[in-house]
C-alpha cells in the first residue's frame, strides 16, 4: 500500500475517533453513483469528515473541493491536499487565462470522480448558512449527470473552530439529504435558494 | 468471606443471572418470531448483550484495582461530558472553557481521587472550575446568552464529571474494620443503582399503564417505578452481608439511592426532551449513550458517598 493511502486512513481513522461521527442517510444511500456532496462549512476538516464517513471504495472515487489558497501554502498542506486527498485545489479569485474553478470541477467529474464542495465559499463563524456562491449553480448546468446531494456537518464547527489549535472532542454527525439536481429554466437564484433550503432543512431545530 | 471469593460470588452471580436474561430473550425472539412486537425483544436482546459487555468491563476495571477503578470512570466521565456538550448550545468563544474542561478540570479531578486528595477534589468543580471557566468565556467577549453558556458548561462538568468521580471515590473512605473491602462499595452501589434501572423497565413493561409525565418520559411509569425502586431496595439489603451496614441500613440507604438514581434519569430525561432528541447518544446498542446510561449513578454516588463518610468514617 502507497503512503498515502496509510496517510489518508490514519486520518480518517483519527478525525472518527476524535469526534466519533455518525453518518445518516436520510435521503439517500451510500450507493457508487457519481456525485457532487456540497456541505456546511465550518471548520477546515469538514471534507475530512464527509471523506471518512463515505464507505472506502466511494472514498476512493471522491475528491475535495478546496481553496488553493490555504492548501498549496508550505510543504505539508499541498501534499496532504494533492496526494492524500487528491483534492481538486481552485483559485478563489480566478485570473484570466488559467482554468476557471468551474472548469476544474466539471474535469473532474468527466474523469468518473464525485466531488465535496462547499457553496458558502468560505467557513461559517456564525450559525445557520451563509448564502452559497454561484459555483454550485454553473457546476449543476455544466455537469447535469451528477446528483448534488446535501450533507449537514452537526458540530464540527464547535469541535474545531476557526483559530483554535487544539479540538474539543465533541460528536459530530453527518446527515446526507435527497438528491436534486437543477431544473432547466430554472435560474440561478432560484436553484441557489432552492440547495440551500434543502441542506438547511437536515439540520436539527435551531436553538 | 474475603473480598475477593465476595467478588468472584457476586461477579459469578450477576452472569448466572445475566446468562438467565439471555435465555429468556432468545426463547421470546424464538416464540415471537412470527408474532406482533419483536422491535421490543430486539430491543431486550440488544440491551442483554451490552450489559455482558458492561459487567465484564467493570470486572476487569475492578481485577486492575484502584488505577482501573478511576481510569474507567475517567472514560466514562469523558464520554458523557461529550455527549453532554455536544447537544447543548455553546459559541466559538466558549471553546476554551471546554478545552479547559476537557483537558485539565476532568483529568485532574479523577487524579487527584487517585491520590486520595479529598480536600480538592470535593472542591475543584463546584469552587474553582466554576469561577474560573466563565473567567474564559468571558475572554472570548462575546456576550450572546453568556449566563446559559456558561451554567451549561458547569453542569455538564458537574454531572458528568463531579458526580460520577464518586463512585472511584469510594475507595477512599477509610471505614473502621472495612480495610481493603472499598471495592464492594462500589459494586454495591453500582448493582443497587442498575437494578433499579433494570427492574423499572422490567415492571413498567409488564404493569406500566400511568405515566409519570408523559411530556418528560413516555416509558415511566408509576408501576415501575414502584415496583422497581421497591425490588432493586430488598437487592441492596440482601447484599447488606457485604457491606459495613447492618440489614436496615442497607434496605435504607438502597432506597435512598435508588430514588435518586430514578430522579437522575427523570431530570436528564427533561433536558433530552427540551433538547428534542431520545438518547444522549448511540454508544451503548439498546441503551442509547453513555449518558443514558449513567444519569441515575451520577444522581446517587455523591449522595451514598456522603453518607457513609459521615456515618461511617471517623
Amino acid at each position: 500500500m502507497a503512503f498515502e493511502q496509510v496517510a489518508a486512513s490514519a486520518l480518517c481513522t483519527f478525525a472518527k475517533l476524535l469526534t466519533g461521527v455518525r453518518a445518516v442517510w436520510i435521503g439517500s444511500a451510500p450507493d457508487a453513483r457519481q456525485r457532487v456532496y456540497y456541505a456546511n462549512h465550518r471548520s477546515h476538516g469538514d471534507f475530512v469528515l464527509i471523506w471518512a464517513s463515505l464507505p472506502p471504495q466511494l472514498r476512493r472515487r471522491t475528491r475535495p473541493v478546496a481553496g488553493a489558497d490555504y492548501w498549496l501554502v508550505g510543504s505539508l498542506r499541498p501534499y496532504i491536499a494533492n496526494r492524500v486527498f487528491r483534492g481538486v485545489l481552485v483559485d478563489r479569485c480566478p485570473h484570466p487565462g488559467r482554468p476557471s474553478p468551474v472548469d476544474q470541477m466539471r474535469d473532474a467529474l468527466a474523469a468518473g470522480d464525485s466531488l465535496i464542495i462547499f457553496p458558502e465559499g468560505t467557513r461559517n463563524l456564525g450559525d445557520g448558512v451563509l448564502p452559497f456562491k454561484s459555483g454550485l449553480y454553473h457546476l449543476a448546468r455544466a455537469y447535469p449527470e451528477a446528483e448534488l446531494i446535501p450533507v449537514w456537518i452537526e458540530n464540527l464547527g464547535r469541535v474545531m473552530p476557526k483559530g483554535a489549535l487544539v479540538p474539543v472532542p465533541l460528536l459530530c454527525s453527518l446527515t446526507f439529504g435527497q438528491a436534486l439536481s437543477c431544473m432547466p429554466e430554472e435560474s440561478k437564484a432560484a436553484f441557489l435558494d432552492r440547495a440551500r433550503a434543502a441542506l438547511l432543512a437536515l439540520a436539527p431545530p435551531a436553538e | 468471606m474475603n473480598p475477593t471469593d465476595t467478588l468472584i460470588l457476586v461477579f459469578g452471580g450477576i452472569m448466572a443471572f445475566l446468562t438467565l436474561a439471555s435465555a429468556i430473550g432468545m426463547v421470546l425472539k424464538y416464540r415471537l418470531a412470527s408474532d406482533a412486537s419483536p422491535a421490543v425483544v430486539d430491543n431486550l436482546n440488544t440491551r442483554i448483550k451490552a450489559w455482558w459487555a458492561m459487567i465484564l468491563l467493570l470486572g476487569v476495571a475492578i481485577w486492575l484495582g484502584k488505577a482501573g477503578m478511576v481510569m474507567l470512570f475517567a472514560f466514562i466521565s469523558f464520554q458523557c461530558l461529550r455527549e453532554f456538550v455536544s447537544l447543548t448550545y455553546t459559541r466559538v468563544g466558549d471553546h476554551h472553557a471546554l478545552q479547559w474542561s476537557f483537558f485539565f478540570f476532568l483529568p485532574l479531578q479523577y487524579f487527584l481521587i487517585a491520590i486520595d486528595w479529598y480536600g480538592l477534589f470535593s472542591i475543584l468543580i463546584p469552587v474553582y472550575a466554576f469561577l474560573l471557566l466563565p473567567i474564559w468565556a468571558s475572554l472570548g467577549s462575546d456576550t450572546t446568552r453568556f449566563l446559559e453558556r456558561a451554567a451549561k458548561v458547569q453542569w455538564g462538568l458537574m454531572i458528568c464529571v463531579y458526580c460520577l468521580s464518586h463512585v472511584p471515590a469510594l475507595l477512599t473512605l477509610d471505614i473502621i474494620g472495612y480495610a481493603g473491602r472499598n471495592t464492594l462499595l462500589v459494586v454495591f452501589l453500582v448493582l443497587t443503582v442498575q437494578s433499579s434501572d433494570v427492574f423499572q423497565y422490567v415492571w413498567g413493561k409488564l404493569l406500566g399503564k400511568h405515566k409519570i409525565s408523559s411530556s418528560i418520559s413516555p416509558s415511566k411509569t408509576v408501576e415501575g417505578l414502584i415496583g422497581g425502586v421497591l425490588t432493586s431496595t430488598m437487592v441492596g439489603a440482601a447484599f447488606w452481608w457485604m457491606t459495613p451496614f447492618n440489614l436496615w441500613q442497607a434496605a435504607l440507604i438502597a432506597l435512598t439511592i435508588n430514588v435518586m438514581g430514578f430522579f437522575g434519569g427523570f431530570v436528564l430525561s427533561a433536558i433530552k426532551r427540551d433538547r428534542g432528541v431520545k438518547d444522549w447518544g448511540t454508544m451503548i446498542e439498546g441503551h442509547g449513550g453513555m449518558l443514558d446510561r449513567v444519569d441515575s449513578i451520577s444522581f446517587s454516588a455523591p449522595i451514598f458517598f456522603h453518607i457513609v463518610r459521615y456515618w461511617w468514617v471517623p
